[in-house]
Protein backbone atom coordinates (compact mmCIF):
# COMPACT_ATOMS: atom_id res chain seq x y z
CA UNK A 1 0.00 0.00 0.00
CA UNK A 2 1.50 3.43 -0.83
CA UNK A 3 0.69 6.31 1.38
CA UNK A 4 -0.43 4.21 4.05
CA UNK A 5 -1.82 6.99 7.10
CA UNK A 6 -1.79 3.79 9.67
CA UNK A 7 -0.12 0.49 10.09
CA UNK A 8 -1.11 -1.46 12.72
CA UNK A 9 0.88 -4.69 12.82
CA UNK A 10 0.11 -7.51 14.67
CA UNK A 11 -1.04 -5.49 18.38
CA UNK A 12 -2.64 -7.70 21.41
CA UNK A 13 -3.86 -5.55 24.75
CA UNK A 14 -4.87 -6.13 27.61
CA UNK A 15 -5.81 -4.31 30.97
CA UNK A 16 -5.75 -6.83 33.20
CA UNK A 17 -7.67 -9.77 32.57
CA UNK A 18 -8.52 -11.59 29.16
CA UNK A 19 -6.98 -9.97 25.91
CA UNK A 20 -9.27 -6.83 25.06
CA UNK A 21 -7.61 -6.78 21.31
CA UNK A 22 -5.90 -10.47 19.69
CA UNK A 23 -3.82 -9.69 16.75
CA UNK A 24 -5.09 -6.85 15.39
CA UNK A 25 -3.35 -6.22 12.28
CA UNK A 26 -4.38 -3.65 8.89
CA UNK A 27 -3.33 -0.58 6.72
CA UNK A 28 -5.02 2.37 6.31
CA UNK A 29 -4.31 4.61 3.33
CA UNK A 30 -4.30 8.16 3.49
CA UNK A 31 -7.03 10.46 2.35
CA UNK A 32 -10.21 8.26 3.26
CA UNK A 33 -13.06 7.90 5.78
CA UNK A 34 -12.55 5.09 7.51
CA UNK A 35 -14.77 3.32 10.12
CA UNK A 36 -14.63 1.07 13.09
CA UNK A 37 -17.36 -1.00 13.57
CA UNK A 38 -18.02 -3.88 15.82
CA UNK A 39 -20.31 -4.81 19.46
CA UNK A 40 -19.77 -3.04 22.46
CA UNK A 41 -16.85 -4.02 24.18
CA UNK A 42 -15.45 -5.34 21.30
CA UNK A 43 -12.28 -3.06 22.04
CA UNK A 44 -12.95 0.28 19.08
CA UNK A 45 -12.06 2.67 21.75
CA UNK A 46 -9.38 0.83 23.07
CA UNK A 47 -7.94 0.31 19.40
CA UNK A 48 -7.96 3.95 18.42
CA UNK A 49 -5.87 4.56 22.15
CA UNK A 50 -3.66 2.12 21.28
CA UNK A 51 -2.86 3.65 17.61
CA UNK A 52 -2.43 6.91 19.67
CA UNK A 53 -0.04 5.07 22.40
CA UNK A 54 -2.48 6.34 24.85
CA UNK A 55 -2.83 2.93 26.02
CA UNK A 56 0.43 0.18 25.69
CA UNK A 57 -0.23 -3.04 23.56
CA UNK A 58 1.42 -5.97 24.85
CA UNK A 59 2.53 -7.35 21.74
CA UNK A 60 2.61 -5.41 18.08
CA UNK A 61 3.80 -2.61 17.22
CA UNK A 62 1.98 0.92 15.59
CA UNK A 63 2.99 2.96 12.54
CA UNK A 64 1.22 6.24 11.78
CA UNK A 65 2.28 8.40 8.53
CA UNK A 66 5.56 5.91 8.56
CA UNK A 67 6.86 6.70 11.87
CA UNK A 68 6.81 6.45 15.72
CA UNK A 69 3.24 8.45 17.04
CA UNK A 70 5.36 10.59 19.17
CA UNK A 71 6.97 12.20 16.16
CA UNK A 72 3.54 12.55 14.08
CA UNK A 73 1.98 14.20 17.21
CA UNK A 74 1.24 17.58 15.55
CA UNK A 75 -0.37 16.05 12.31
CA UNK A 76 -3.17 13.97 14.56
CA UNK A 77 -6.43 14.98 16.32
CA UNK A 78 -8.57 12.87 18.63
CA UNK A 79 -12.54 13.34 19.95
CA UNK A 80 -12.40 11.06 22.46
CA UNK A 81 -15.95 8.96 23.55
CA UNK A 82 -18.33 11.02 25.15
CA UNK A 83 -18.66 8.91 28.14
CA UNK A 84 -15.44 9.68 29.03
CA UNK A 85 -15.57 13.50 29.48
CA UNK A 86 -16.81 14.93 32.88
CA UNK A 87 -19.22 17.68 31.41
CA UNK A 88 -20.01 19.04 34.73
CA UNK A 89 -15.83 20.56 34.63
CA UNK A 90 -16.55 24.59 35.18
CA UNK A 91 -14.87 25.17 31.88
CA UNK A 92 -16.40 27.18 28.29
CA UNK A 93 -16.98 25.67 25.24
CA UNK A 94 -14.18 28.45 23.98
CA UNK A 95 -11.71 26.72 26.30
CA UNK A 96 -11.78 23.82 25.38
CA UNK A 97 -11.85 24.05 21.30
CA UNK A 98 -8.74 26.17 22.17
CA UNK A 99 -6.93 23.05 24.00
CA UNK A 100 -6.94 21.84 20.57
CA UNK A 101 -4.40 24.63 20.28
CA UNK A 102 -2.41 22.91 23.13
CA UNK A 103 1.19 20.42 22.44
CA UNK A 104 3.54 18.99 25.00
CA UNK A 105 5.79 22.10 24.04
CA UNK A 106 3.70 24.76 23.93
CA UNK A 107 2.67 24.36 27.56
CA UNK A 108 3.90 26.82 29.49
CA UNK A 109 3.29 29.38 26.49
CA UNK A 110 0.67 31.79 26.52
CA UNK A 111 -2.05 31.56 24.14
CA UNK A 112 -1.31 33.79 20.85
CA UNK A 113 -4.28 35.67 19.18
CA UNK A 114 -3.39 33.07 16.02
CA UNK A 115 -4.56 30.50 18.13
CA UNK A 116 -8.10 32.19 19.35
CA UNK A 117 -8.82 33.19 16.07
CA UNK A 118 -8.21 29.21 14.82
CA UNK A 119 -10.50 28.12 17.80
CA UNK A 120 -13.69 30.72 16.79
CA UNK A 121 -13.08 29.75 13.09
CA UNK A 122 -13.30 26.17 13.93
CA UNK A 123 -16.51 26.74 16.51
CA UNK A 124 -17.80 29.12 13.00
CA UNK A 125 -17.33 25.98 11.32
CA UNK A 126 -19.80 23.46 13.96
CA UNK A 127 -21.95 26.77 14.28
CA UNK A 128 -21.42 26.97 17.68
CA UNK A 129 -19.88 30.32 17.91
CA UNK A 130 -22.36 32.16 19.35
CA UNK A 131 -22.48 29.23 22.64
CA UNK A 132 -18.42 29.72 23.12
CA UNK A 133 -18.86 31.64 26.28
CA UNK A 134 -21.55 28.54 28.23
CA UNK A 135 -20.38 25.81 30.46
CA UNK A 136 -19.86 22.89 28.64
CA UNK A 137 -22.55 21.19 31.04
CA UNK A 138 -25.19 24.15 29.49
CA UNK A 139 -24.83 22.72 26.34
CA UNK A 140 -27.12 19.60 24.49
CA UNK A 141 -26.03 16.49 23.43
CA UNK A 142 -25.50 17.10 20.05
CA UNK A 143 -24.07 20.74 21.12
CA UNK A 144 -21.56 19.19 23.13
CA UNK A 145 -20.44 16.30 20.54
CA UNK A 146 -20.31 19.64 17.91
CA UNK A 147 -18.03 21.05 20.50
CA UNK A 148 -15.60 18.19 20.92
CA UNK A 149 -15.04 18.16 16.98
CA UNK A 150 -14.31 21.89 16.83
CA UNK A 151 -11.31 20.94 19.26
CA UNK A 152 -10.21 18.01 16.88
CA UNK A 153 -11.04 20.62 13.64
CA UNK A 154 -8.66 23.40 15.15
CA UNK A 155 -6.05 21.21 15.74
CA UNK A 156 -5.57 21.35 12.60
CA UNK A 157 -4.33 18.02 11.33
CA UNK A 158 -4.24 15.05 8.36
CA UNK A 159 -5.64 12.31 10.67
CA UNK A 160 -8.48 12.04 12.80
CA UNK A 161 -9.67 9.70 15.41
CA UNK A 162 -13.26 10.52 16.43
CA UNK A 163 -14.50 7.77 19.12
CA UNK A 164 -18.42 7.85 18.15
CA UNK A 165 -18.65 11.15 17.28
CA UNK A 166 -22.62 10.43 16.19
CA UNK A 167 -23.67 9.23 19.74
CA UNK A 168 -26.55 11.13 21.64
CA UNK A 169 -26.53 13.57 18.40
CA UNK A 170 -30.03 15.41 17.07
CA UNK A 171 -30.32 15.25 13.07
CA UNK A 172 -29.06 18.56 12.30
CA UNK A 173 -25.95 17.95 14.37
CA UNK A 174 -25.83 14.73 12.55
CA UNK A 175 -26.05 16.29 9.05
CA UNK A 176 -23.30 18.75 10.65
CA UNK A 177 -20.73 16.22 11.17
CA UNK A 178 -21.26 14.40 7.98
CA UNK A 179 -20.51 17.78 6.04
CA UNK A 180 -17.20 17.94 8.10
CA UNK A 181 -16.29 14.56 7.81
CA UNK A 182 -16.57 14.59 3.74
CA UNK A 183 -15.27 18.10 3.74
CA UNK A 184 -12.51 16.94 5.74
CA UNK A 185 -11.55 13.93 3.03
CA UNK A 186 -11.89 16.54 -0.11
CA UNK A 187 -9.09 18.27 1.78
CA UNK A 188 -7.16 14.82 1.47
CA UNK A 189 -7.26 14.24 4.98
CA UNK A 190 -7.75 10.88 6.80
CA UNK A 191 -10.08 10.18 8.76
CA UNK A 192 -10.82 6.97 11.48
CA UNK A 193 -14.09 6.83 13.08
CA UNK A 194 -16.03 4.22 15.73
CA UNK A 195 -19.79 4.14 14.46
CA UNK A 196 -22.91 2.14 14.91
CA UNK A 197 -24.87 2.97 12.01
CA UNK A 198 -23.70 0.24 9.10
CA UNK A 199 -26.75 2.70 6.77
CA UNK A 200 -23.96 5.79 6.57
CA UNK A 201 -20.77 3.08 6.79
CA UNK A 202 -22.09 1.65 3.35
CA UNK A 203 -23.36 5.20 2.18
CA UNK A 204 -20.18 7.34 3.31
CA UNK A 205 -17.25 5.16 4.50
CA UNK A 206 -14.40 3.92 1.81
CA UNK A 207 -12.56 1.74 4.26
CA UNK A 208 -14.35 -0.17 7.39
CA UNK A 209 -12.68 -2.49 10.09
CA UNK A 210 -14.40 -5.13 11.57
CA UNK A 211 -13.90 -5.86 14.92
CA UNK A 212 -14.96 -8.08 17.99
CA UNK A 213 -11.35 -8.40 19.96
CA UNK A 214 -10.18 -9.99 17.30
CA UNK A 215 -10.04 -8.19 13.63
CA UNK A 216 -12.71 -10.04 11.55
CA UNK A 217 -12.09 -8.30 8.49
CA UNK A 218 -10.46 -4.95 6.97
CA UNK A 219 -10.59 -3.66 3.41
CA UNK A 220 -12.77 -1.44 1.20
CA UNK A 221 -16.93 -1.04 2.95
CA UNK A 222 -18.53 -3.22 0.12
CA UNK A 223 -15.68 -6.06 0.68
CA UNK A 224 -16.04 -6.34 4.41
CA UNK A 225 -19.43 -5.41 5.05
CA UNK A 226 -20.68 -9.20 3.89
CA UNK A 227 -23.60 -11.36 5.41
CA UNK A 228 -21.29 -13.62 6.52
CA UNK A 229 -18.77 -10.58 7.94
CA UNK A 230 -21.27 -9.18 9.70
CA UNK A 231 -22.52 -12.52 11.30
CA UNK A 232 -19.40 -13.39 12.41
CA UNK A 233 -18.58 -9.74 14.19
CA UNK A 234 -22.26 -9.45 15.51
CA UNK A 235 -23.98 -13.16 15.75
CA UNK A 236 -27.11 -13.27 14.28
CA UNK A 237 -28.12 -10.58 16.25
CA UNK A 238 -27.30 -7.84 13.68
CA UNK A 239 -29.38 -8.76 11.32
CA UNK A 240 -31.96 -8.74 13.62
CA UNK A 241 -30.92 -5.18 14.63
CA UNK A 242 -31.06 -3.57 11.09
CA UNK A 243 -34.08 -5.06 9.92
CA UNK A 244 -35.32 -2.76 12.96
CA UNK A 245 -33.13 -0.15 11.69
CA UNK A 246 -35.18 0.13 8.92
CA UNK A 247 -38.39 -0.43 10.14
CA UNK A 248 -37.26 3.14 12.35
CA UNK A 249 -36.49 5.07 9.11
CA UNK A 250 -39.53 4.10 7.55
CA UNK A 251 -41.85 5.43 10.19
CA UNK A 252 -39.30 8.34 10.89
CA UNK A 253 -39.63 7.51 14.81
CA UNK A 254 -38.56 10.37 17.00
CA UNK A 255 -36.04 8.53 18.73
CA UNK A 256 -33.79 11.43 17.85
CA UNK A 257 -33.07 14.25 21.26
CA UNK A 258 -34.60 17.53 20.75
CA UNK A 259 -32.15 19.97 20.11
CA UNK A 260 -33.40 22.35 22.70
CA UNK A 261 -30.84 25.33 22.20
CA UNK A 262 -31.34 25.24 17.93
CA UNK A 263 -35.20 26.76 18.17
CA UNK B 1 2.67 44.91 72.13
CA UNK B 2 -1.00 45.05 71.85
CA UNK B 3 -3.14 41.87 71.48
CA UNK B 4 -4.72 42.51 68.64
CA UNK B 5 -1.38 42.21 66.42
CA UNK B 6 -1.38 38.38 67.50
CA UNK B 7 -4.82 38.14 66.52
CA UNK B 8 -4.56 39.41 62.77
CA UNK B 9 -1.38 37.58 62.19
CA UNK B 10 -3.86 34.20 63.65
CA UNK B 11 -5.86 35.06 60.86
CA UNK B 12 -3.11 35.96 58.37
CA UNK B 13 -1.21 32.53 58.85
CA UNK B 14 -4.62 30.67 58.66
CA UNK B 15 -5.61 32.53 55.80
CA UNK B 16 -2.45 32.09 54.25
CA UNK B 17 -2.64 28.06 54.33
CA UNK B 18 -6.12 28.69 53.44
CA UNK B 19 -5.32 29.71 49.90
CA UNK B 20 -2.57 27.39 49.16
CA UNK B 21 -5.07 24.28 50.05
CA UNK B 22 -7.29 26.35 48.45
CA UNK B 23 -5.52 26.43 45.22
CA UNK B 24 -4.80 22.94 45.45
CA UNK B 25 -7.71 21.58 46.26
CA UNK B 26 -9.31 22.75 43.40
CA UNK B 27 -7.71 20.60 41.29
CA UNK B 28 -8.23 17.59 43.98
CA UNK B 29 -11.81 18.46 43.95
CA UNK B 30 -11.88 18.27 40.10
CA UNK B 31 -9.55 15.09 39.63
CA UNK B 32 -12.15 13.21 42.21
CA UNK B 33 -9.11 12.64 44.59
CA UNK B 34 -10.08 14.87 47.32
CA UNK B 35 -9.34 12.57 50.06
CA UNK B 36 -5.81 12.61 49.42
CA UNK B 37 -5.27 15.61 51.70
CA UNK B 38 -6.29 13.46 54.51
CA UNK B 39 -4.67 10.05 53.69
CA UNK B 40 -1.28 12.05 53.95
CA UNK B 41 -2.27 13.27 57.27
CA UNK B 42 -2.40 9.87 58.49
CA UNK B 43 0.05 8.12 55.82
CA UNK B 44 2.72 10.79 57.34
CA UNK B 45 2.73 8.90 60.68
CA UNK B 46 5.72 6.20 59.97
CA UNK B 47 7.59 8.75 58.27
CA UNK B 48 7.80 10.85 61.28
CA UNK B 49 8.88 7.89 63.83
CA UNK B 50 11.34 6.84 61.82
CA UNK B 51 13.08 10.01 61.24
CA UNK B 52 12.86 10.53 64.57
CA UNK B 53 14.66 6.26 65.06
CA UNK B 54 17.25 7.05 62.83
CA UNK B 55 18.75 11.09 63.82
CA UNK B 56 17.37 10.73 67.51
CA UNK B 57 16.08 14.00 67.49
CA UNK B 58 13.28 15.50 68.38
CA UNK B 59 13.52 18.87 65.83
CA UNK B 60 10.69 19.43 64.11
CA UNK B 61 12.63 19.87 60.89
CA UNK B 62 13.98 16.39 60.35
CA UNK B 63 10.46 15.19 61.59
CA UNK B 64 9.64 17.66 58.51
CA UNK B 65 11.72 15.90 56.07
CA UNK B 66 10.23 12.17 57.32
CA UNK B 67 6.93 13.65 56.71
CA UNK B 68 8.08 14.80 53.33
CA UNK B 69 8.97 11.56 52.36
CA UNK B 70 6.19 9.46 53.44
CA UNK B 71 3.68 11.95 51.93
CA UNK B 72 5.27 11.52 48.36
CA UNK B 73 5.02 7.83 49.60
CA UNK B 74 1.76 8.19 49.77
CA UNK B 75 1.41 9.14 46.22
CA UNK B 76 3.60 6.92 44.21
CA UNK B 77 2.14 4.28 45.84
CA UNK B 78 -1.68 5.64 45.50
CA UNK B 79 -0.46 5.81 41.64
CA UNK B 80 1.14 2.06 41.47
CA UNK B 81 -2.40 0.85 43.05
CA UNK B 82 -4.82 3.01 40.76
CA UNK B 83 -2.45 2.87 37.12
CA UNK B 84 -0.73 -0.55 37.49
CA UNK B 85 -2.90 -2.57 39.66
CA UNK B 86 -5.96 -1.06 37.69
CA UNK B 87 -7.78 -0.26 41.33
CA UNK B 88 -10.46 2.64 41.41
CA UNK B 89 -8.72 5.89 43.24
CA UNK B 90 -10.42 5.70 46.42
CA UNK B 91 -9.81 2.50 46.90
CA UNK B 92 -6.18 3.07 46.44
CA UNK B 93 -6.16 6.08 48.81
CA UNK B 94 -7.94 4.07 51.10
CA UNK B 95 -5.53 0.67 51.37
CA UNK B 96 -2.11 3.29 51.31
CA UNK B 97 -3.37 5.81 53.95
CA UNK B 98 -5.17 3.01 56.30
CA UNK B 99 -2.11 0.62 55.44
CA UNK B 100 0.76 3.47 56.39
CA UNK B 101 -0.76 5.16 59.20
CA UNK B 102 -0.87 1.25 60.48
CA UNK B 103 2.68 0.76 60.29
CA UNK B 104 3.44 3.89 62.00
CA UNK B 105 1.20 3.30 65.07
CA UNK B 106 3.06 0.18 65.23
CA UNK B 107 6.49 1.58 65.01
CA UNK B 108 5.48 3.92 67.48
CA UNK B 109 4.41 1.93 70.23
CA UNK B 110 7.59 0.08 69.86
CA UNK B 111 9.79 2.43 70.16
CA UNK B 112 7.88 4.28 73.06
CA UNK B 113 7.67 1.06 74.68
CA UNK B 114 11.34 1.26 74.81
CA UNK B 115 11.39 5.14 76.86
CA UNK B 116 11.33 7.09 74.37
CA UNK B 117 9.54 9.49 74.59
CA UNK B 118 7.80 10.77 70.93
CA UNK B 119 4.38 12.76 70.95
CA UNK B 120 2.81 12.45 67.43
CA UNK B 121 0.94 15.44 68.45
CA UNK B 122 3.94 17.60 68.42
CA UNK B 123 3.93 17.35 64.77
CA UNK B 124 0.47 16.32 63.60
CA UNK B 125 -1.56 18.36 65.35
CA UNK B 126 -0.18 21.54 66.12
CA UNK B 127 -2.88 23.83 67.16
CA UNK B 128 -2.88 27.57 65.54
CA UNK B 129 -3.66 29.26 68.91
CA UNK B 130 -0.29 28.59 70.00
CA UNK B 131 1.77 29.66 67.00
CA UNK B 132 2.38 33.24 68.54
CA UNK B 133 4.60 31.76 70.94
CA UNK B 134 7.31 31.38 68.39
CA UNK B 135 7.74 35.41 67.11
CA UNK B 136 10.11 36.74 64.50
CA UNK B 137 11.55 39.47 66.02
CA UNK B 138 14.32 41.89 64.39
CA UNK B 139 16.29 43.79 66.79
CA UNK B 140 14.43 42.78 69.88
CA UNK B 141 11.15 44.52 68.96
CA UNK B 142 9.97 44.73 65.70
CA UNK B 143 7.61 41.97 65.44
CA UNK B 144 7.62 40.38 61.67
CA UNK B 145 4.88 38.11 62.68
CA UNK B 146 4.87 34.53 64.38
CA UNK B 147 7.73 32.25 63.01
CA UNK B 148 4.84 29.49 61.72
CA UNK B 149 3.41 32.03 58.88
CA UNK B 150 6.95 32.60 57.75
CA UNK B 151 7.72 28.71 58.24
CA UNK B 152 4.24 28.36 55.13
CA UNK B 153 4.23 31.50 53.21
CA UNK B 154 7.01 30.15 51.08
CA UNK B 155 5.56 26.79 50.24
CA UNK B 156 2.13 29.89 49.16
CA UNK B 157 4.41 31.17 46.72
CA UNK B 158 5.79 27.78 45.11
CA UNK B 159 2.15 26.72 44.98
CA UNK B 160 0.96 30.36 43.42
CA UNK B 161 4.12 29.94 40.86
CA UNK B 162 3.36 26.27 40.02
CA UNK B 163 -0.52 26.88 39.41
CA UNK B 164 0.32 30.38 37.40
CA UNK B 165 3.24 28.78 35.12
CA UNK B 166 1.75 25.40 34.75
CA UNK B 167 -2.21 26.21 34.42
CA UNK B 168 -2.66 24.69 30.92
CA UNK B 169 -0.69 21.73 31.75
CA UNK B 170 -3.18 21.31 35.54
CA UNK B 171 -6.40 22.50 33.30
CA UNK B 172 -6.35 20.11 30.70
CA UNK B 173 -4.69 17.34 32.41
CA UNK B 174 -7.73 17.23 34.84
CA UNK B 175 -10.22 17.90 32.25
CA UNK B 176 -9.38 15.06 29.93
CA UNK B 177 -6.58 12.90 30.26
CA UNK B 178 -6.62 10.82 27.31
CA UNK B 179 -7.30 14.21 25.02
CA UNK B 180 -4.04 15.30 26.94
CA UNK B 181 -1.75 12.04 26.06
CA UNK B 182 -3.18 12.36 22.63
CA UNK B 183 -1.30 15.52 22.44
CA UNK B 184 1.82 14.35 23.94
CA UNK B 185 1.25 15.92 27.23
CA UNK B 186 2.39 13.95 30.36
CA UNK B 187 -0.27 13.42 32.40
CA UNK B 188 2.43 11.37 35.12
CA UNK B 189 4.12 14.77 35.30
CA UNK B 190 1.57 16.74 36.28
CA UNK B 191 -0.05 14.23 38.39
CA UNK B 192 3.22 14.03 40.55
CA UNK B 193 3.98 17.81 40.48
CA UNK B 194 0.36 18.55 41.76
CA UNK B 195 0.45 15.45 44.51
CA UNK B 196 4.20 16.73 45.33
CA UNK B 197 3.34 20.04 46.34
CA UNK B 198 0.26 18.62 48.26
CA UNK B 199 2.39 16.80 50.61
CA UNK B 200 4.89 19.20 50.83
CA UNK B 201 2.04 22.11 51.53
CA UNK B 202 -0.28 19.94 54.08
CA UNK B 203 3.00 19.12 55.98
CA UNK B 204 4.57 21.78 56.08
CA UNK B 205 1.42 23.01 57.80
CA UNK B 206 0.68 20.39 59.99
CA UNK B 207 2.61 21.57 62.76
CA UNK B 208 1.82 25.17 62.68
CA UNK B 209 -1.93 24.55 62.36
CA UNK B 210 -3.15 20.98 63.01
CA UNK B 211 -3.97 18.29 60.50
CA UNK B 212 -7.75 18.81 60.70
CA UNK B 213 -7.34 22.45 59.31
CA UNK B 214 -4.89 21.29 56.34
CA UNK B 215 -7.47 18.65 55.27
CA UNK B 216 -10.37 20.60 55.47
CA UNK B 217 -9.29 23.69 53.82
CA UNK B 218 -8.12 21.76 51.11
CA UNK B 219 -11.73 19.90 50.31
CA UNK B 220 -14.35 22.27 51.64
CA UNK B 221 -13.83 25.56 50.19
CA UNK B 222 -13.18 24.83 46.80
CA UNK B 223 -16.04 22.19 47.30
CA UNK B 224 -18.25 25.33 47.86
CA UNK B 225 -16.95 27.04 44.95
CA UNK B 226 -16.96 24.80 42.52
CA UNK B 227 -21.57 24.37 43.79
CA UNK B 228 -20.99 27.96 42.64
CA UNK B 229 -18.97 28.94 39.31
CA UNK B 230 -18.43 27.50 36.10
CA UNK B 231 -15.39 28.51 35.31
CA UNK B 232 -11.73 27.37 36.85
CA UNK B 233 -10.21 30.57 37.58
CA UNK B 234 -13.23 32.16 39.84
CA UNK B 235 -13.45 28.24 41.41
CA UNK B 236 -9.84 28.84 42.38
CA UNK B 237 -10.09 32.63 44.08
CA UNK B 238 -13.73 31.84 45.05
CA UNK B 239 -12.09 29.16 47.33
CA UNK B 240 -9.81 31.22 48.26
CA UNK B 241 -12.19 33.81 49.86
CA UNK B 242 -14.21 31.31 51.50
CA UNK B 243 -11.29 30.17 53.24
CA UNK B 244 -10.05 33.52 54.33
CA UNK B 245 -13.84 34.46 55.25
CA UNK B 246 -14.23 31.02 57.52
CA UNK B 247 -10.50 31.80 59.31
CA UNK B 248 -11.62 35.19 60.52
CA UNK B 249 -15.03 33.84 61.44
CA UNK B 250 -13.83 30.77 63.00
CA UNK B 251 -11.61 32.97 64.77
CA UNK B 252 -13.21 35.61 66.26
CA UNK B 253 -15.82 33.04 67.18
CA UNK B 254 -13.55 30.93 69.27
CA UNK B 255 -12.36 33.55 70.77
CA UNK B 256 -15.56 35.01 71.78
CA UNK B 257 -16.46 31.49 73.23
CA UNK B 258 -12.96 30.06 74.02
CA UNK B 259 -12.90 27.72 71.74
CA UNK B 260 -10.71 25.33 69.65
CA UNK B 261 -9.40 27.95 67.11
CA UNK B 262 -8.77 25.35 64.28
CA UNK B 263 -12.01 23.47 65.16
CA UNK B 264 -13.93 26.32 65.12
CA UNK B 265 -12.43 27.53 61.38
CA UNK B 266 -13.60 24.46 60.29
CA UNK B 267 -16.68 24.20 61.36
CA UNK B 268 -17.09 28.18 59.83
CA UNK B 269 -15.92 26.08 56.04
CA UNK B 270 -18.59 23.44 56.65
CA UNK B 271 -21.02 26.15 57.32
CA UNK B 272 -20.09 28.19 54.55
CA UNK B 273 -20.29 25.14 52.39
CA UNK B 274 -23.88 24.84 53.40
CA UNK B 275 -25.16 27.85 52.88
CA UNK B 276 -23.41 27.29 49.37
CA UNK B 277 -25.34 23.94 48.74
CA UNK B 278 -28.52 25.08 50.28
CA UNK B 279 -28.28 28.63 47.61
CA UNK B 280 -26.89 26.00 44.59
CA UNK B 281 -30.36 23.78 44.92
CA UNK B 282 -32.33 26.40 45.51
CA UNK B 283 -31.01 27.94 41.89
CA UNK B 284 -31.12 25.42 40.02
CA UNK B 285 -34.75 23.99 40.95
CA UNK B 286 -35.93 28.10 39.91
CA UNK B 287 -33.65 27.47 36.49
CA UNK B 288 -35.60 24.05 35.97
CA UNK B 289 -39.03 25.64 36.60
CA UNK B 290 -38.29 28.25 34.52
CA UNK B 291 -37.30 26.55 31.57
CA UNK B 292 -40.62 24.43 32.23
CA UNK B 293 -42.31 27.27 32.30
CA UNK B 294 -40.83 28.40 28.86
N1 LIG C 1 -9.42 1.22 31.43
C1 LIG C 1 -9.90 -0.04 31.37
N2 LIG C 1 -9.57 -0.92 32.34
C2 LIG C 1 -10.03 -2.20 32.28
N3 LIG C 1 -10.82 -2.69 31.32
C3 LIG C 1 -11.17 -1.85 30.32
C4 LIG C 1 -10.74 -0.49 30.30
N4 LIG C 1 -11.24 0.10 29.20
C5 LIG C 1 -11.97 -0.84 28.57
N5 LIG C 1 -11.93 -2.02 29.24
C6 LIG C 1 -12.58 -3.28 28.81
O1 LIG C 1 -12.07 -3.61 27.56
C7 LIG C 1 -13.09 -4.07 26.70
C8 LIG C 1 -13.12 -3.25 25.42
O2 LIG C 1 -13.47 -1.92 25.73
P1 LIG C 1 -13.58 -0.78 24.65
O3 LIG C 1 -12.32 -0.70 23.91
O4 LIG C 1 -14.03 0.44 25.37
O5 LIG C 1 -14.74 -1.35 23.73
P2 LIG C 1 -15.73 -0.58 22.74
O6 LIG C 1 -15.21 0.80 22.53
O7 LIG C 1 -15.70 -1.40 21.50
O8 LIG C 1 -17.07 -0.60 23.37
C9 LIG C 1 -14.38 -4.00 27.49
O9 LIG C 1 -14.68 -5.29 27.97
C10 LIG C 1 -14.06 -3.07 28.61
O10 LIG C 1 -14.79 -3.43 29.77
MG1 LIG D 1 -16.00 2.64 22.94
Amino acid sequence: MENKSIDVHNITVSYSGAPVLWDVDFELPTGVLAGIIGPNGSGKTTLLKTIMNIVKPVSGNVKVFDSNIDKVRNRIAYVPQRESVDWQFPISVMEVVLMGRYSGKNLFKRTTKADKEIAREALESVRMLEFKDRQISELSGGQQQRVFIARALAQKADLYFMDEPFAGVDMATEKTILEILLKLKDEGKTVLLVHHDLRTVREFFDYTILLNTRLVAAGKTAEVLTEENLNSAYGARLTLLEEVGKEIKKKDFPLREKDFDDK
Amino acid sequence: MNEWIFDIWTIITASTVACTSAILGSFLVLRKKAMVGDAISHSVLPGIVLAYIVSESRASWVMLIGAAVFGVLTNIIIEFLNKKAKMNADASIGITFTWLFAIGVILLAYFTEGGIDLDQECVLFGEISMINLDKVLVDGNLYLGPYAFWFIFPVFIIVLAFVVFGFKGLKITSFNEDYAASLGIRNGFWNYALMSLVSLSTVMSFESVGAILVVGFLVIPPASAYLLTKRLIPMIVLGCVFGILSSIIGFYFAKSFNLSISGCIVCATGIIFLVNLIYSIIRDRSRKNISIAQ
